[in-house]
């Protein structure tokens, strides 16, 4: 092996992986956690001391440490933010994870929703001294009913599968209030989130799966065969349908099969995840659904900060508006804003504590006003934009799994990987190399080793074009037979690939402090 | 605008390696009928100056905790958040990523989740705890739909003590009603959680009890653990002030088998409510009926340790309807700071804060109990209790709020059949001698 020259082929690259005595690689430093870097005594934070007056805790007074590790200021803010240098983030590259629309955090939004009027306010505060709060909360809900053409907006889900439930029990409470309580069946595809069929079985309704055609939508034929003639007194209680749908397509029969499950005394929930392709062209109100979340987290550009928190409000058609869950916001006749707390007959109660992710309403309505009618039309109209041209640069190396053009993500099967012995994963890791975060994979189901693209409207033309040229030799590459260094990757990442079977086989779940040798002998 | 980086030139090459002729073309499987023309009827763009302008002036229309007399708790707290803490969470690595699903190149988040998962267990006294629900309320719904799934469709009640938080009583309702649990009445009063010893039987799956109760009383855990385990039922104890733990003996030192509650006073602002931080912690054995994302320990190719989201066969994105629960998303941002805020402290900076709670809170009580028409109702508490009024207690809060001071929760805000003029009150180390003064002669001119 010729270990003079530069480093060639990824077998010399692991070069890199010399170890150091400090376990740090330049700028990737090695970091401990912190319970083997703290000590109980260290504190970062001075507080007055206490005037040791007598305790009315009763008996119930904590007795020793709770082992907790103690850090200072210092050492607290280089181990995180040493940890944070161990993150792949929206601001460092191009974050395409289909379904999950990993677009620009703008950082007015995190301006305003620290301010003291929406950060500092207790839930709880009198409703005369929580008026700017609310006022947001209102002018907010005015957007989204606007952009969906819906008469009803809950704001309170924490989350999009938490705004699935909103919307499925107001269904199950319209259902019951009309005395159809036998409606208990829900059609999905087999192409949705693995979130709406749990959604559908905690409300306590049973799945009847839908399969997708050949083009990738609804499979009419079967859905016809499951609706036509089912009629009011049938078991359906209604259809939980992405659209566009999980793999980047508009559903085109839509408004068909929105007739289909009207007629059949059924309601149509609309599983918002993909909004970003609509906002601004199309209103879900338009297409006959009766309720639907929408990812303030993903549409609307508040922060994903590492898995949350999200926030999913809910839009309610007519139909099931009455049954909205409690607390929302009212206008007074003076003008101000009061907040309904207590659920009236119809609603079906309360889904959380308090009033929803106030946090997540700032940040969003301002994203919205920044864009205005005009701006929001406009980035719709760039993600889908973006998507097709990585569909139409990659579709000769890399195998489209449908025909024709893409909504706001393109989606890949496996084919082009045929009997190169390079599978999605490894070809997902390899990106890692090129600085790109992998799209999502092996998800939508129906398709074969999928790859689900989603660059959304913030990446440039010039970064598009960057990210095509890393894919399109990455494809040639794994066509040329190196498969070898697929499956070495990553190895320009903090960590090399992990073992996820031992970590579910034997659960480490926490920090144990080390047993004592002498103590272990005994 | 000003986020969007194409330009006309871009858009017209653009469709052109696409092969259409305009923007239109990609919309065309959008049935005609739902095709919208022209724009959406709202404003259109605006300037970052003039949209920080409008949302400056409806934030000088609320009236926030730092700036008055500030004496509200009942399930949200003020305490003073280090500056490092939320300057860490705006690193844009941990602010704009993802959940971590490519664990090369999201370690920073996963350590972090190690670390909070070892804190929360740690301070509840609990084996395990998971990577964070959206909040308390909704983690003490999911507790008790894991409870029945730990009863395997055997048992189907559900005890809600008394004491518990009624907006968490309501979300565990609302969350239980479409499923077979049958949740044991219950009315929102004071001193009564040791009742619940009584309803226990062979059909209950579990019982809540929270404490420090929402009255603010602590409430021994032990003997309810007893009857509950004699009777193979669960015991889920909440709180909803994490401060309390660092003082009180925690509920896992007292049996319980889930361990819930609010972790927001721990590094996460009041945000009128939201977002906030649910923890979630319980028995090892009990770990592969937990809800939730869960991070563990795990090595990489080269033998080094690191870490991965780990039993996620719990979970909706591979078991579909067949899921512990619908959860996706955990508070990923809120657990950081949580995290961070709890890194700072450490054992001797949280056992000190919990002590400075609990003094000014007794101070509170004092100078309220002299009050004529003012008592304390309670025997034990750590930062919150209750008062009776000679008033009602919404009209007296009102009042205060006239008078420039935020002076509690009225219990009938909570629940409207609560005894109108029981007051739940607050105070943490952000309390000062001043203003609890302020509190009290202001109390007392509108009881006299």
């Amino acid at each position: 092996m010729n270990n003079q020259g530069r480093p060639t082929s990824p077998v010399a690259a692991n070069m890199n992986e010399r170890a150091t005595v400090s376990g740090s690689k330049g700028l990737d430093q090695a970091e401990k956690l912190i319970f083997e870097v703290g000590t109980p005594q260290r504190t970062g934070v001075d507080l007055p001391e206490p005037k040791g007056r007598p305790s009315r805790l009763g008996n119930h007074a904590r007795q020793g440490e709770i082992g907790l590790p103690g850090l200072s200021e210092p050492e607290t803010l280089r181990h995180y933010v040493r940890l944070s240098q161990k993150n792949y983030a929206i601001d460092l590259g191009v974050y395409p994870l289909g379904s999950c629309t990993m677009k620009h955090n703008p950082r007015l939004n995190e301006k305003i929703a620290r301010m003291p009027g929406f950060a500092d306010v207790h839930p709880l505060q009198p409703i005369s001294t929580a008026q700017g709060a609310l006022e947001v909360m209102s002018v907010l809900s005015h957007w989204l009913m606007t952009l969906c053409n819906m008469p009803a907006v809950a704001l309170t889900p924490k989350a999009g599968a938490h705004g699935e439930l909103c919307g499925m029990m107001a269904i199950r409470a319209r259902l019951d209030h009309d005395g159809a309580s036998h409606k208990r069946r829900v059609l999905v595809p087999e192409s949705a989130h693995g979130t709406n069929p749990a959604t559908a079985v905690q409300c306590g309704f049973s799945v009847d799966e839908i399969p997708a055609n050949a083009g990738g939508r609804v499979d009419m034929v079967a859905l016809r065969a499951k609706l036509e003639g089912a009629g009011k007194g049938s078991d359906i209680a209604g259809i939980m349908l992405t659209n566009p749908n999980t793999c980047g397509l508009f559903e085109s029969d839509i408004l068909e099969i929105a007739d289909l499950i009207h007629d059949a005394g059924g309601y149509f929930y609309c599983d918002g995840a993909n909004f970003n392709a609509l906002v601004g062209r199309v209103r879900p109100g338009d297409l006959g659904v009766d309720a639907m979340h929408i990812n303030l987290h993903k549409t609307f550009s508040t922060p994903h900060g590492g898995g949350g928190p999200g926030s999913g409000p809910t839009v309610l058609s007519d139909a099931l508006k009455d049954h909205a869950p409690v607390p929302y916001v009212v206008k007074t006749e003076d003008g101000g804003f009061d907040l309904v707390e207590n659920p009236d007959e119809k609603s079906f109660g309360r889904m959380c504590a308090f009033h929803g992710n106030m946090g997540m309403y700032t940040r969003s309505l301002a994203y919205m006003m920044s864009h205005g009618s005009d701006g929001l039309k406009q980035a719709t109209e760039d993600a889908v934009l973006n998507a097709n041209y990585v569909q139409a640069s990659l579709s000769d190396v890399m195998t489209t799994a449908f025909e024709g053009t893409c909504m706001h993500e393109a989606l890949f099967d496996d084919r082009f990987l045929k009997d190169t012995g390079v599978e999605t994963l490894d070809f997902a890791k390899a990106m890692i190399d090129e600085g790109y975060h992998p799209m999502t994979m092996y998800f939508p189901l129906v398709v074969h080793g999928a790859m689900l693209i989603e660059p959304t409207e913030s990446e440039s033309k010039g970064e598009l074009d960057r990210f095509i040229l890393s894919m399109r030799s990455l494809a040639e590459r794994a066509k040329s037979g190196d498969v070898e260094s697929f499956k070495q990757a990553p190895i320009y990442a903090p960590m090399r690939r992990l073992d996820e079977t031992l970590a579910a086989r034997k659960p480490v779940l926490r920090w144990t402090p080390p047993v004592d040798v002498a103590e272990a002998a005994e | 605008m000003r986020y969007l980086p194409l330009n006309k030139d871009d858009r017209t090459q653009m469709l052109s390696v696409i092969g259409v002729e305009s923007i239109d073309d990609l919309f065309e499987t959008v049935p005609k009928a739902a095709r919208l023309e022209g724009l959406i009827d709202l404003p259109t763009h605006k300037s970052e100056q003039s949209v920080e302008q409008f949302f400056q002036r409806l934030s000088n229309k609320s009236t926030s905790a730092g700036s008055v007399p500030f004496f509200c708790g009942a399930g949200a707290y003020k305490h003073h958040i280090p500056a490092s803490v939320d300057h860490l969470i705006q690193r844009s690595e941990f602010l704009t990523a993802y959940t971590p699903y490519q664990p090369e190149i999201s370690q920073g988040t996963l350590q972090t989740l190690f670390e909070f998962q070892t804190q929360v267990a740690l301070l509840t006294g609990m084996e395990v705890a998971n990577a964070s629900m959206y909040d308390g309320s909704t983690a003490c719904a999911e507790a008790v739909v894991m409870a029945h799934r730990v009863a395997r469709g055997k048992k189907s009640k559900a005890i809600l003590a008394p004491g518990l938080h009624p907006h968490y009583a309501a979300a565990t309702q609302t969350l239980a009603s479409t499923l077979s649990i049958k949740i044991d009445e219950r009315e929102c009063r004071m001193g009564r959680d040791d009742n619940v010893i009584n309803h226990i039987d062979d059909d209950t799956a579990c019982v809540v009890v929270q404490s420090p109760n929402v009255f603010g009383e602590i409430v021994d855990l032990r003997p309810i653990a007893e009857k509950a385990h004699a009777h193979k039922a669960l015991l889920i104890a909440v709180f909803t002030e994490p401060v309390a733990l660092a003082a009180i003996t925690p509920p896992g030192e007292q049996g319980a088998d889930i361990v819930v509650g609010e972790g927001q006073g721990l590094g996460v602002g009041l945000a009128f409510g939201g977002p906030h931080v649910g923890l979630f912690a319980c028995t090892k054995k009990l770990v592969r009926q937990m809800p939730g994302r869960v991070c563990g320990e795990t090595v990489d190719a080269n033998g080094e340790r690191g870490f991965v989201l780990t039993l996620s066969t719990r979970e909706q994105h591979i078991r579909r309807e067949k899921a512990t629960s619908n959860i996706c998303t955990n508070s990923g941002l809120c657990c950081l700071a949580f995290t961070i805020h709890m890194s700072l402290l450490g054992d001797a900076g949280i056992q000190k804060l919990a002590t400075l709670n609990h003094e000014y809170a007794c101070d509170l009580a004092d100078v309220l109990d002299a009050i004529e028409g003012v008592k304390v109702e309670n025997d034990t508490f750590f930062n919150e209790f209750t008062v009776r009024l000679s008033k009602p207690a919404a009209d007296v809060v009102q009042a205060l709020a006239d008078m420039g001071i935020l002076g509690g929760v009225p219990l009938s805000r909570l629940t409207p059949e609560g005894d109108p003029n029981l007051l739940l009150v607050c105070a943490t180390e952000t309390s000062s001698a001043e203003d609890i003064a302020a509190f009290g002669s202001a109390l007392k001119e509108i009881l006299s």
